[in-house]
């Protein structure tokens, strides 16, 4: 599955140095004890950025839900039509959802509600790593 | 001039406000490059037949509202020069793409000199959604008492959102973690959510067939629409299953197509209305959902993760229903007829449910499109073909309402009487929904 490699800016950077090195970190508010992604300047509960804090987590997820490419404008991604995107929620993390090509599940055969833990996948443009997510058990 | 909140209580210009004339240019899958079918062309000829429609003469309007763009996905190819016959043949603002790619307010008032007496000029963002309640609002406040509202599209060669950012090998800004930027797609995250509520509820994507294959027979009898004009092809139950996927589970079918077409509406006063042409369609209330500034911007209500969710999307339009009926002072059983969006056939189960149209509740959709929702049944759900039926230009609601509120919707008029109809759009968490009534309450 061909992937575009994300280029990290100011606010992303330590989630993508962090996928680098195989771990899955989020933006944490201590105040309003809530996750956010993407990250942002602030955050979205309390629109300050005093409480925001990056934390570790464990990847552990559920799918949600899934869509079945057969044609993207996005040329990267043309070569290998159809293919599974899925939005997985994380078990860690209220609120948070996230895309995955699912690697490893066939073609328009995902299990919906099955269990997911992240892999990192290098992509090829700049070998830049990102989490994906792999059905378990 | 946008009502987003819960608990504003009925507009407080229920009633007040008459939506009258409609004037429509034909419709083109892309421009040919000729002056005369520019999408700056069809805007006036939009605009005239309007007046004509409602009765008014130029010298009587003075306001316009319009949209700040004609396109959502055809840019004009940097570079290629503009045609010197269209130079030619209309007058010029400082933006060599005005009347071709885009439009502006100027544009239309420079080739428009019988609009003599304007006084109220406003461009709003996205589209023929806004530009409606945007024109009500200014009526009902007193900013003009006759108002054109006005919303074009053009289209040129290729296909939408090829090429740009989608060509890079790379993704950078915010949105690089978005469905946007990892399926492509518009289509994608609405399936998503009916993947999910599919998952939820039971149904298959079959069941939307009868929903489909009913706005495009709807459209098929709206004159003005692309199907009716060049491609008077029913879809059938067959043709519905056997459509390509585009991102599975909507495929080609449950996708509007673009085009290039304009068209205008008369907003006035209740007043004036009753010298006009045809009969009165009161506006008894207008809301939506959406999120306001900075400057003109006006985003979608915010979802809570990378994409909105199938509980974020039913949430926002159970909230878009309660705002409308508060704003026009109605209950849902009071409506007769439903013209609400259907850009992506997907989505119109969730404006369906939040409405409570035909006391639907959430998930009872799908088997709803078994019972009789035809022109001719208790229950018309787009009467008027939508943008499955006319092509992506989010107006024919509109038309349509007024119309079937006249009795002059002709072939497409509902056996019932035409009393309080809705319309507007666009999906949950970025819409702007209208209720117009043949009383005004």
């Amino acid at each position: 599955m061909p992937r575009r490699s994300p280029i990290p800016d100011e606010l992303d950077k330590p989630f993508l140095d962090a996928c680098n090195e195989e771990r899955l970190i989020l933006q944490h508010c201590t105040a309003c004890d809530r996750y956010q992604f993407p990250p942002e300047a602030v955050c979205n509960g309390c629109k300050s950025a005093g409480g925001l804090e990056w934390r570790e987590v464990s990847g552990r997820g559920t799918i949600y839900s899934y869509g079945v490419v057969y044609d993207t404008p996005i040329a990267a991604l043309q070569p290998d039509m159809p293919f599974n995107l899925a939005m997985i929620d994380l078990d860690e993390c209220e609120g948070i959802n996230m895309l995955t090509y699912l690697p490893g599940t066939p073609v328009d055969e995902v299990p919906i509600g099955a269990a997911v833990d992240v892999v990192f996948v290098p992509t090829q443009p700049t070998g830049q790593k990102v989490p994906e997510w792999k059905v378990i058990g | 001039m946008f009502r987003l909140q819960e608990g504003m209580g009925v507009w407080e210009h229920r009633g007040k406000v008459a939506a009258m004339g409609a004037g429509h240019s034909p419709t083109a899958r892309r421009w040919d490059g000729k002056p005369d079918t520019s999408v700056g062309a069809w805007a006036l000829e939009a605009l005239r037949k309007a007046m004509e429609d409602a009765g008014v003469e130029p010298k009587d309007v003075d306001g316009l509202v319009i949209s700040d763009s004609t396109t959502t996905g055809a840019y004009w190819p940097a570079g290629r020069p503009v045609p010197q016959d269209f130079l030619d043949r209309f007058e010029q603002t400082d933006d060599p793409l005005d009347g071709i790619a885009q439009l502006s307010t100027e544009w239309i008032l420079r080739n428009m000199p019988e609009l003599t007496n304007i006084k109220f000029v406003m461009t709003v963002p996205l589209c023929i959604s806004l530009v409606m309640p945007a024109a009500v609002q200014a009526v009902g406040d007193g900013l003009t008492s006759t108002c054109l509202a006005l919303k074009a599209w053009h289209n040129l060669d290729g296909r939408y959102y090829q090429g740009g950012a989608n060509a890079e090998p790379t993704v950078s800004g915010p949105g690089k973690y978005n469905p946007f930027a990892l399926a492509g797609p518009a289509c994608y995250p609405t399936a998503v959510e009916f993947q999910r509520y599919m998952y939820k509820y039971g149904g298959s994507h079959e069941m939307l067939a009868p929903f489909v294959i009913n706005s495009r027979r709807n459209g098929l009898l709206m004159p003005e629409g692309y199907w009716a004009q060049h491609r008077p092809e029913p879809i059938t139950e067959e043709d519905y299953n056997n459509s390509r996927w585009v991102a599975k589970p909507a495929n080609l079918l449950d996708n509007d197509m673009p085009v290039q077409a304009a068209a205008a509406y008369v907003i006035t006063t209740a007043e004036r209305a009753k010298d006009m042409r045809h009969k009165p369609v009161y506006v008894l209330g207008h809301s939506g959902a959406g999120t306001i500034g900075p400057g003109d911007y006006i985003g979608p209500v915010r979802w809570r993760g990378v994409f909105e969710t199938l509980e974020e999307a039913e949430a926002c339009a159970a909230a878009n229903g309660r705002k409308i009926l508060e704003a026009a002072g109605i209950s849902a059983g009071d409506i007769s007829f439903e013209n609400m969006y259907d850009g992506f056939s997907l989505f119109h189960v969730f404006h369906l449910e939040g409405l409570g149209f035909a006391g639907l509740k959430r998930g009872e959709a799908l088997d709803f499109f078994k019972t009789d929702i035809t022109n001719d049944g208790p229950n018309p759900v787009n009467p008027s073909g939508g943008n499955i039926g006319g092509g992506r230009t989010r107006w024919y609601g509109y038309t349509d309402t007024i119309q079937q509120i006249q009795g002059r919707a002709g072939a497409r008029q509902i056996k019932i009487p035409a009393e309080i109809g809705i319309t507007g759009g666009m999906m949950p968490f970025s819409s702007m929904f209208m209720i117009l009534s043949a009383t005004p309450g």
